[in-house]
């Protein structure tokens, strides 16, 4: 039984940054209908920055938020620099134009920094807590309250706020939403923003686990899109879900059956559940008019 | 008193002229309509002026301020607002929804207080939503309010998008071919809703292929041929213009020969 229940921790711990990553996509995805592959990049930059600005002397929150600023930043200019310019391509360009932002970042992110793997202080130190017998880090509690926050606000913002349902109108019609007087370039480019600052809160979250190292990304967006896909795309539940699903089976396929296999049973699962249900758990089925 | 009025207006595509040194002007409560055979640059001209293509000749001005090649959205802050010939409707919101996006140009509130859902958010978003659907009343689509946007006719999609353009409340409304794909009774009430429009204040600019239309509604014609004005004044006077005459019979086929008469 604590097996069972220490697995179960593991899993929901690493479903938790899977959780953060896939919140990440959802919503640039919903402002553009783009998966950007560059959103393991920004996890990497999270975890990085704050590993640089710290060993400079800057305090760790400071540096956490400095490094998430940054991101944010850096997500902009993405925008700006790299999508904005493509504007009216097919969705599948935007897309191939992340895979190359993606492999940019890693790549300066080498020079920049290092070729090295980096470790800050945990939050709330790294005594265990222990839970009918099971063991868990405090800092895999900061990465679950990490991601339910993400995905509350995030859910709210969609559900509630007209910013939010300003989002989702430009990608269901950019012309339409331009004419009821929504910039479209406003909201990609907020999109962008907020979408790097939840990979950097990811990278932040979770390095004193993990350790980061430059090229973290590339795992990390295969994750959490798997993550975003499972759930389905563009939903903040769908999200939220699929990460932890992802993570959980990972832990259990680890637990009993071998690590090696981990990655492996998790996305036979995914496949199988794609079968059934192609548009995720929590999709809306997508009915084109013929 | 002049709300709109376009100066020279013009753009090539790759060498071709598609709008030559157009100019025209319409006041408010006025309906103008824009006629001509298939390819005259009709909906060039729209696109120009709404902002959807960038002018490369020539002026627009609206209410005395130089608006040339703002963004939709810049100009739908400023009171002008259009409707598609081919549709812009979010196909995935639901009709209500459609009309509601129109109305929150002018009902906007606080990020945090919509995100917390305080009172003032709620009562803000029954007024838009009140306003929605009476618009959609006015369209007569009020009993579809619910239903996904991508399930209606392309008639009933028409006039949705009316609705939209009306939530904008705006002083200046572009129509492209409202009563296409209408029949014979939502195209008169269709005709009804714009004189109603006109009636209280807002000018408007109309390209309709429905000749009987055009001409019952419209106190001013602007004809288009071949991207260039080749007449232009009242109704009466218009269809008995040799040029028109020329323009229709002359090069297009007697489909819309007939619409002329």
């Amino acid at each position: 039984m604590p097996e069972l229940l220490q697995y179960l921790l593991s899993g929901v711990t690493v479903g938790a940054v899977y959780a953060l990553v896939a919140l990440g996509f959802t919503l640039i995805y919903n402002a553009s209908d783009v998966v950007n592959f560059a959103q393991g990049e920004f996890v990497m930059l999270g975890g990085m920055i704050t590993f640089f600005a710290w060993q400079a002397g800057i305090p760790l929150p400071l540096a956490a938020l400095l490094a998430i600023l940054a991101a944010a930043t850096i997500g902009v200019l993405l925008n700006k620099l790299a999508i904005e310019p493509a504007r009216g391509a097919p969705v599948a360009s935007l897309i191939i134009i992340t895979i190359g932002a993606s492999i940019f970042l890693r790549g300066s992110a080498q020079l920049v920094f290092d070729k090295q793997l980096h470790r800050f202080p945990s939050f709330s130190g790294d005594d265990p807590l222990r839970v009918f017998g099971a063991t868990m880090l405090p800092q895999g509690l900061w990465v679950i309250a990490g991601a339910v926050a993400v995905f509350l606000v995030l859910w709210l913002f969609f559900a509630r706020t007209l910013t939010g349902k300003a989002v989702l109108a430009t990608a269901n019609n950019r012309i339409a939403a331009s004419l009821v007087g929504i910039n479209p370039n406003h909201m990609m480019t907020l999109s962008f923003a907020v979408s790097a600052a939840i990979g950097a809160l990811a990278g932040v979250l979770v390095t004193p686990i993990t350790l980061t190292s430059y090229d973290l990304g590339v795992a990390m967006a295969l994750k959490g899109f798997a993550a975003a896909m499972l759930g389905g795309m563009g939903v903040p539940a769908g999200a939220l879900v699929g990460g932890l699903l992802l993570g959980l089976i990972e832990a259990l396929t680890a637990g009993y059956v071998s690590s090696v296999y981990k990655d492996a049973v998790a996305f036979i699962l995914i496949l199988v559940i794609l079968f059934a249900r192609p548009q995720g758990l929590f999709g809306r089925k997508a009915m084109d008019r013929v | 008193m002049t709300l709109l009025s376009v100066d020279g207006l013009g753009i090539d595509f790759g060498g071709l002229t598609a709008v030559n040194d157009v100019g025209f002007s319409v006041s408010p409560g006025e309906i103008v309509s824009v006629i001509g055979p298939n390819g005259a640059g009709k909906t060039t001209l729209f696109n120009m002026i709404s902002g959807v293509y960038q002018p490369q000749r020539g002026k627009v001005i609206l209410d005395g301020a130089d608006v040339t090649g703002l963004a939709p959205n810049r100009l739908a802050e400023r009171g002008l607002s259009r409707t598609f010939q081919n549709l812009q409707i979010f196909q995935r919101m639901s009709v209500l929804e459609n009309a509601m996006t129109g109305c929150h140009l002018r009902e906007r509130g606080p990020v945090l207080s919509d995100l917390l859902s305080l009172p003032s958010s709620r009562r803000r978003s029954a007024v838009t939503r009140a306003r929605a659907t009476e618009l959609l009343e006015r369209v007569g689509l009020a009993r579809a309010s619910e239903r996904e946007a991508s399930s209606l006719s392309y008639g009933a999609l028409k006039r949705l998008e009316i609705a939209r353009a009306l939530a904008l409340e705006p002083r200046i409304l572009l129509l492209d071919e409202p009563a296409a794909g209408c029949n014979a009774v939502e195209t008169e009430e269709i005709d009804h809703l714009i004189a109603e429009v006109a009636k209280s204040g807002v000018a408007i600019l109309l390209v309709e292929h429905d000749m009987k239309m055009v001409m019952r509604i419209s106190r001013h014609i602007v004809v288009l041929d071949r991207g260039e004005k080749i007449a232009e004044g009242a109704p009466a006077a218009v269809s008995r213009d040799p040029k028109v005459i020329e323009a229709y019979l002359g090069t297009q086929s007697v489909e819309a020969g007939d619409a002329v008469g």
